[in-house]
């Protein structure tokens, strides 16, 4: 897919809003468009965080891995939701594996490219930062109440 | 005074046998029994509950997870807590009876609700009072514009219902989702809290009804998801509330919810009356 095709897909998702043409240009210039079938890992817990993922279509369970036990889903991200941030502090390792739950597309953004592009532009980096923020403080908190027994003790 | 309503709570406070038609077991503490009124007939609204009695041990009001217009049976799905329910879990079917007293309390807004998207949140055990408004809303079905329907339990071993979930998600006329708290590899639903479902599904939040009903932390967490995040009308978003209920008719202060008696008042309730009341400690 062209940069012009990726900014339109990057244009329809709530996470870029209102960002600047040439801001979207330069997130753009990272990206690529990337199809799964489903049940595919598309990274590992532990591994290097090379990539930001947008999910464009389809699902996504973060899966930790518990031994002698199963793979636990931890949570599934969904149209429109971001997946990883990982690759934005040292050391760029994967806290959660993360596995297609059925044909997925998503936009990869290189992290590389990505942290490079946010240093030389500060504002940019600042307004992406606090929207990745704004993703980190909202996942923990539903976290939080999976933790507490959300639907014991009712009726 | 005691003369004008004596009689009154006399006879309101008299359990009426009704044979146990069939018992289900639907999770490993949660089962339905299906009741058959003793004049062929039982008369309600969808949210209101009624005290079951088991005979020689106690009553516990138990909100009606039957459909309101199938007036020859009633249903009330129980889970085992305590003496009371653990009692009504052994009942035998076609020979015993359980009492039962009421309808009582208040109703889901349907009427109010009409012409509007209906947005029904449940957690865990709490989508068994919710089945009839979800029934309703399918029985009549032109009366509404979108019907969503979002559940969340614990894991996919707790999803109640899940047949009729199932069936209600291959439907073209209603949007169901469900999501677990934790699950392993083999399930290929949602793992995450129910308000991380709201995002995913349509309605119009300034013409949505919604009714929530689950754990208190449930339906607080959901109703500041649906103020803060869709700027819904707290008065557009109805809760069930769950207290000590003994009487069912207002008389013995058990349910006592700061100056509200959720058997009376409630036990539906816009989030306006009751809202307020979750943030105080001890209420």
């Amino acid at each position: 897919m062209d940069i012009d095709g990726l900014m339109t897909t990057l244009g329809e998702q709530s996470f870029f809003e209102e960002l600047q043409p040439e801001q979207m240009v330069v997130l753009a210039s990272t990206a690529e468009e990337v199809e799964y079938g489903g049940g595919i890992e598309i990274f590992d817990e532990g591994g290097h965080a090379d990539a930001a993922y947008l999910i464009v279509e389809g699902a996504v369970a973060l899966e930790l891995h518990v031994a002698h036990r199963a793979h636990h889903i931890v949570q599934t991200l969904h149209e429109g939701e971001v997946l990883g941030w990982g690759w934005l502090f040292p050391p760029h390792r994967w806290s959660f594996s993360a596995r297609t739950l059925e044909p997925t597309r998503v936009v990869r953004f290189d992290a590389a490219q990505l942290r490079a592009a946010w240093e030389a532009d500060y504002e940019l980096g600042y307004e992406m930062v606090k929207r990745f923020a704004q993703v980190m403080t909202s996942r923990l908190a539903a976290t939080r109440l999976q933790l507490v027994d959300f639907y014991g003790n009712a009726h | 005074m005691a003369t004008l309503i004596e009689p009154v709570v006399i006879d309101q406070m008299t359990p009426i046998p009704f044979k146990v038609r069939t018992v289900r077991e639907e999770l490993s503490h949660t089962f339905t029994l299906e009741l058959e009124p003793p004049d062929g007939e039982f008369h309600f609204e969808p949210g209101q509950f009624t005290m079951v009695y088991a005979f020689g041990i106690g009553e516990v009001p138990i909100s009606i997870s039957s459909s309101a217009s199938e007036k020859s049976s009633l249903q009330q799905t129980i889970r085992r807590t305590g003496a009371v329910t653990h009692a009504l879990g052994t009942v035998i079917p076609g020979r015993h009876h359980v009492g039962i007293r009421g309808p009582y309390g208040t109703p889901w807004p349907m009427k109010q609700a009409r012409g509007r998207d209906l947005l029904i949140i449940g957690g865990g055990i709490g989508l068994a009072p919710l089945r009839p408004a979800i029934y309703h809303a399918l029985e009549n079905r032109d009366d509404y514009e979108r019907v969503v329907v979002l559940y969340g339990t614990r894991t996919p071993d707790d999803i109640l219902f899940e047949t009729e979930l199932r069936r209600w998600g291959d439907r073209d006329d209603i949007t169901t989702l469900i999501t677990v708290d934790a699950a392993d590899r083999g399930w290929y639903g949602a793992v995450g809290v129910v308000t991380r479902l709201i995002g995913r599904v349509g309605f119009d939040p300034s013409n949505t009804t919604a009714m929530v009903c689950g754990p208190e932390i449930m339906m607080t967490v959901t109703a500041e998801r649906l103020m803060e995040g869709y700027a819904m009308a707290p008065e557009n978003i109805y809760v069930t509330m769950e207290r000590n209920m003994k009487c069912g008719i207002g008389v013995c202060g058990h349910c006592q919810f700061g100056e509200k008696f959720i058997c009376v008042d409630g036990a539906v309730f816009p989030y306006t009356e009751v809202g307020h009341l979750f943030d105080i400690k001890g209420v």
